[in-house]
């Protein structure tokens, strides 16, 4: 007789059917199996909306950024032709502003509190996009018609000051017109690291700080007439632009670099939420294994009744599509609901007002993603099924295939790979950035994978068969069939590790400032002194009975050619092999005798003097030297203020830039800048704030124009911006925990189906309630503990990496920090596992022997 | 009459950790259509293995398997799965009902592997048949054993089987419920002329098939007709 027809033709409406009949008794643990994915999927959903969102605003608010149709900006006071160039831009608009702006010292005159800010001398409506926001309204109007001053809100809250108050500036004593919530272009950020002071340019002469060797920068704002094209009109500007070392921004360029520095923190938060996700599928594709292996029995009676491989195979891949899809929706609901929040985490990062608008897009790329990551890991599991032979409806199949030696567990796998590095490369656009990510997410798994299972190992090789009974049956937990060991470990250990990372490299920031604080290094500096305070300054600082570590004198130079090379050649033949960028810049140079104790000559010998008629033999910092590719040898032409001095590159040095001290990229030897125009930075160290503080009211009251920056401001603004920065970190760390606790209930739930027969067996011969949460301690605990050391022990080797390789910090970890997160997520672990648990205990052992689960 | 199973030389060897375990050797008999065949022997004996065998669930390490004139020497695992949906029907001492699945469903499955219609009222008539039509929406384990059983019958039925092989169906059975699975099983022989091939260890049940193949350490060491006793 001839084989039967395939009359049955993968039906797929019989294959959804059964899938259908199937989950109907196990629905609420398929959920539980996706709940995993739930967060990973929520925290992607809310940063794609933040990012389609920020795309959106900053398009809207484009104009708003700028404050004008175009601004030309310059670090230098325009020359002749300069001004020309920006004067024939005024005849084209309807409307200019002029701003310089600089750092300075002001005092608050109510209570002598000073601070170094962001000087912003404004003329004209500057801005014509958008406004000066600020309490009251119309101060940021008429504030530029009076002796009046806004001041940032920060600097008010900070010295307790108010508006009415008085604030100087310079030689210039201000009325505090206005508190400054909001200027164009500025965020919550930049406001922390330079409050600024507003005040009008009419009286910037008079508050004596616009000197020549200030650094001030001057920027041009226009208003163009209705129909003129600020970027058509730039573009043929730009290369006039270039030549007289001036830039300019226009609403476009502004629009294209603020978005591409948020999509770049898109791409990092999406990287993130990408790895709480794959935490996630991880707990998802263990699940599916233990469900995979309940339904061990049914898929062999229906094999046995005829089912293909295939068909038994689709119908579990049409559950885990069904959950994946449920999961992921959930996941995008619960998405859309966190984005409201998130304006309020970011705000601080973000120069435009964020909107929380409800993002398809992001809500369907969520769901995709989610469907798609469930499924790829569920397959994994799955393809499983295919070995599940009928036989087992009789006995126990003793063939049964090697996962190890499955060639298509071995294409998952490669597919799971492929996908990671796919997503990665799509946020990170760069192979060796995509790869590193990669790498290290696979190194992060590995490192974890592999600690659990040498607990495995060692709880199984050095069983202590001598501890009690609790004890031993709470060890034994760690490896019996169906252990949830591995997962748990990996995902707790995973979450863990980011929270301790960020703790440590926190830490290591603020001690790698701190540092500077150490023994009797400076830990404040005086700059922009001119030549004639040098003495006076000095003797102001002794008066105080404070040292005076350090004077150096500083000049301004610009680098008009390399090797003969001038800016000018350089952009006619860009086949020539020179730092373009470096010619024309203009550099802060000193000039000394000998080398300060933070440098060290790596090449070539340090001539100290230069003897009149010889060529200078100037040092250059590595890091620089090798940027604008010079070597030793080469010739460099320097502009000093008119003055064209030839020199040669004689020595490179290694310079630490880790202290509160000068250090110069380039150095001159005595005897050839020694009378150029310059301005001098004193160094020295205060004991405590108070001295600090009387020191720096002493030194503005008698020296307006000098500034000021100590240690402590350093401390406090890097505090401020870490605890910012740190607050996104966690906030974001916070889902990839959230998942690893997710993962953990859901284990601890799955497993609970798994125990809690073996538990009333215990409880039928007679174990005690307590007994039983002894056992159910004891595992979790072990678990928490082993999970959190390993995560604390991955983010110590990483912070250590950190600490030598990138901040070049001695690495020395807060032990005790790590110490309490430890003892935190273990016992979080504990009370999850027994909180889960409770139902075991607390039914009667006869309900659930009727039940036979 | 012709034989609907042909069993020649078949051995089944089975390998782990490096050792290898034969469970059957060379094992050879006939089965002619429509009739009743019981296989006894102790535990151990390779009854259980031999019927996995002839039914198609496993592949025979030696020898060949004709089952309704199809070798099943030759055929993968899915196509197997399309001879067992076409001519084979099953019972199981553990009656290995699909424990998601109404009493209902379970017996609708085999016919809509088939890709058949009607497969509702086929398996509402079997249930019928077996005494359960109001049963149909209950799941199994809010059914008793005997009653799982008889659902399990029903489902064996419901693809109208050429053959038919039960794993000790009674085993888990008291003797009453026994009784009635044992009738059921041979009435349904008698009026659909399905073979029926029974793997047991009571002799009582096995001396009602019309012949007795007795089984020990992996061999065959009788085969025997016998006169039925009346049920």
């Amino acid at each position: 007789m001839a084989m039967p027809s395939t009359r049955n033709k993968l039906a797929a409406d019989w294959i959804v059917r059964m899938a259908w009949r199937d989950s109907r008794r196990s629905r609420s643990r398929l959920f539980l199996f996706v709940s995993s994915i739930i967060i990973g999927i929520a925290a992607l959903v809310a940063i794609y909306a933040l990012g389609d969102n920020l795309e959106k605003d900053i398009d809207n608010q484009a104009a708003t950024l700028v404050g004008a149709d175009l601004v030309i900006h310059s670090n230098h006071s325009l020359e002749e032709a300069e001004q020309r160039l920006v004067d024939s831009v005024k005849g084209l608009s309807a409307a200019h502003s002029e701003e310089r702006s600089f750092a300075s010292m002001v005092l608050f005159a109510k209570n002598g509190g000073t601070r170094l800010v962001q000087v912003r001398a404004l003329g004209g409506d500057f801005p014509y996009y958008g406004k000066l926001e600020t309490v009251p309204e119309a101060a940021g109007t008429d504030f530029r018609n009076h002796r009046q001053a806004l001041v940032d809100k920060t600097l008010l809250l900070q010295f307790g000051a108010e508006v009415g108050d008085s604030i100087k500036v310079g030689d210039v004593l201000f009325e505090i017109a206005g508190r400054l919530n909001q200027a164009p272009g500025q965020s919550g950020l930049s406001t922390t690291v330079a409050p600024a002071v507003f005040i009008p340019l009419a009286y910037l002469d008079a508050t004596g700080l616009n000197q020549k060797g200030s650094r001030i920068n001057y920027n041009y704002y226009f208003q163009l007439p209705d129909g003129s094209d600020a970027d058509e009109l730039a573009g043929g500007l730009d290369s006039l632009l270039e030549v007289h070392r001036m830039g300019y921004d226009t609403i476009a360029t502004r629009k294209q670099e603020t978005g591409r520095s948020f999509s770049d923190l898109n791409k990092f938060l999406s990287l993130v939420g990408f790895i709480a996700l794959l935490l996630g599928c991880i707990g998802v594709s263990s699940a599916i294994h233990i469900y995979i292996k309940e339904k061990l029995g049914s898929i062999a009676i229906l094999r046995c009744l005829g089912a293909s491989s295939r068909q038994a195979f689709l119908i579990f891949l049409v559950q885990v599509i069904g959950v994946g899809f449920i999961g992921s929706l959930i996941g995008a609901v619960l998405g859309t609901c966190i984005q409201q929040f998130l304006p309020l985490v970011f705000k601080d990062f973000v120069p435009v007002d964020i909107s929380s608008d409800i993002s398809w897009s992001a809500i369907l790329q969520g769901i995709g993603l989610g469907v798609w990551i469930s499924v790829l890991f569920a397959l994994l599991p799955l393809i499983g099924i295919r070995n599940i032979a009928p036989l087992n409806t009789l006995r126990l199949s003793l063939d049964s295939q090697n996962p190890v030696k499955d060639r298509l567990s071995w294409i998952v796998y490669g597919l799971i790979a492929l996908f990671i590095f796919g997503y990665a490369y799509l946020q990170l656009s760069g192979f060796l950035q995509t790869l590193v990510f990669t790498a290290g997410v696979a190194l992060a798994f590995a490192v974890l994978f592999a600690t659990a299972s040498l607990l495995i190992w060692l709880v199984r090789r050095f069983f202590p068969a001598s501890w009690s009974y609790l004890w031993r049956q709470g060890l034994s937990n760690l490896f019996r069939p169906h252990n949830q060991t591995v997962i748990l470990v990996i995902s707790i250990g995973l979450g863990t590790a980011f929270i301790a990372t960020l703790l440590l490299v926190q830490e290591m920031l603020i001690a790698r400032v701190s540092l500077s604080a150490s023994d009797n290094q400076p830990n404040m500096v005086l700059f922009d002194i001119q030549s004639s305070q040098k003495e006076d300054v000095a003797e102001l600082v002794t008066e105080q009975g404070l040292p005076v570590l350090d004077q150096v004198p500083i000049v301004t130079v610009q680098l008009e050619a390399i090797n003969g090379i001038t800016a000018e050649q350089a952009r006619a033949d860009s086949t020539l092999q020179v730092s373009r960028r470096a010619l024309g810049g203009e550099l802060r140079t000193t000039y000394r005798a000998a080398l300060s104790d933070s440098e060290k000559v790596t090449a070539g010998t340090w001539v100290g003097k230069t003897a009149p008629g010889d060529t200078a033999r100037v040092s250059l910092e590595e890091g620089y030297a090798n940027r604008i590719r010079v070597s030793l040898g080469d010739t460099l032409l320097f502009n000093v203020q008119g003055v064209r001095i030839p020199t040669i590159v004689g020595s490179l040095r290694e310079v630490d830039w880790n202290r509160v001290q000068t250090n110069f990229r380039l150095i001159f030897p005595m005897g050839v800048i020694d009378n150029a125009p310059q301005f001098h930075v004193l160094m020295t160290r205060v004991p405590d704030d108070v001295v600090s503080a009387r020191m720096q009211q002493a030194a503005v009251r008698q020296f307006p124009n000098v500034s000021i920056i100590d240690l402590g401001l350093i401390l406090s603004v890097l505090d401020e911006i870490l605890d910012k920065i740190g607050f996104v970190v966690r906030f974001m760390g916070g889902f990839s925990m959230l998942t690893g606790f997710v993962v953990l209930v859901a284990s601890v739930m799955i497993s609970k189906y798994q125990r809690i027969k073996e538990s009333v067996l215990l409880r039928t011969m007679g174990a005690s309630r307590k007994q039983i949460l002894v056992i159910t301690a004891l595992e979790y605990s072990f678990l928490g503990l082993l999970a959190s050391v390993a995560g604390v022990l991955l983010a110590l080797v990483g912070s250590w990496a950190l600490a030598i390789f990138s901040f070049e910090v001695p690495f020395v970890p807060d032990l005790l920090a790590m110490g309490l997160l430890i003892v935190g997520i273990t016992a979080i672990t504990v009370f999850v596992g027994l909180f889960n648990s409770r139902g075991i205990t607390q039914r009667p052992p006869l309900e659930i022997l009727r039940k036979d689960i | 009459m012709a034989a609907i199973l042909s069993v020649k030389e078949v051995g089944k060897t089975y390998e782990s950790a490096g050792k290898s375990l034969t469970v059957l050797h060379r094992i050879n008999f006939e089965v002619e259509a429509a009739s009743t065949v019981s296989i006894v022997g102790p535990s151990g004996s390779g009854k259980t293995t031999l019927l996995g065998l002839c039914a198609g669930l496993d592949r025979a390490s030696l020898g060949s398997i004709v089952l309704n004139g199809v070798c099943l020497d030759e055929l993968g695992e899915d196509d197997r799965a399309k001879v067992r949906n076409q001519y084979v029907g099953f019972v199981f001492q553990n009656f290995q009902l699909l424990p998601t699945l109404t009493a209902l469903e379970n017996v609708m499955v085999p016919l809509e592997l088939r890709g058949e219609r009607g497969s509702r009222s086929r398996a509402l008539e079997l249930l019928d048949k077996v005494g359960l039509a109001d049963r149909g929406h209950h799941y199994p384990l809010q059914l008793s054993g005997g009653e799982q059983q008889r659902v399990s019958i029903a489902r064996a039925f419901s693809n109208s089987p050429q053959i038919l092989f039960a794993d000790e169906p009674t085993g888990n059975l008291d003797a009453e419920t026994s009784e009635t699975i044992e009738r059921l099983l041979f009435n349904l022989n008698r009026d659909m002329g399905t073979t029926l091939v029974l793997v047991t260890h009571d002799m009582e049940l096995a001396f009602k098939t019309k012949r007795v193949i007795r089984m020990k350490g992996g061999g065959v060491i009788s085969d025997e007709v016998t006169q039925p006793k009346e049920l």
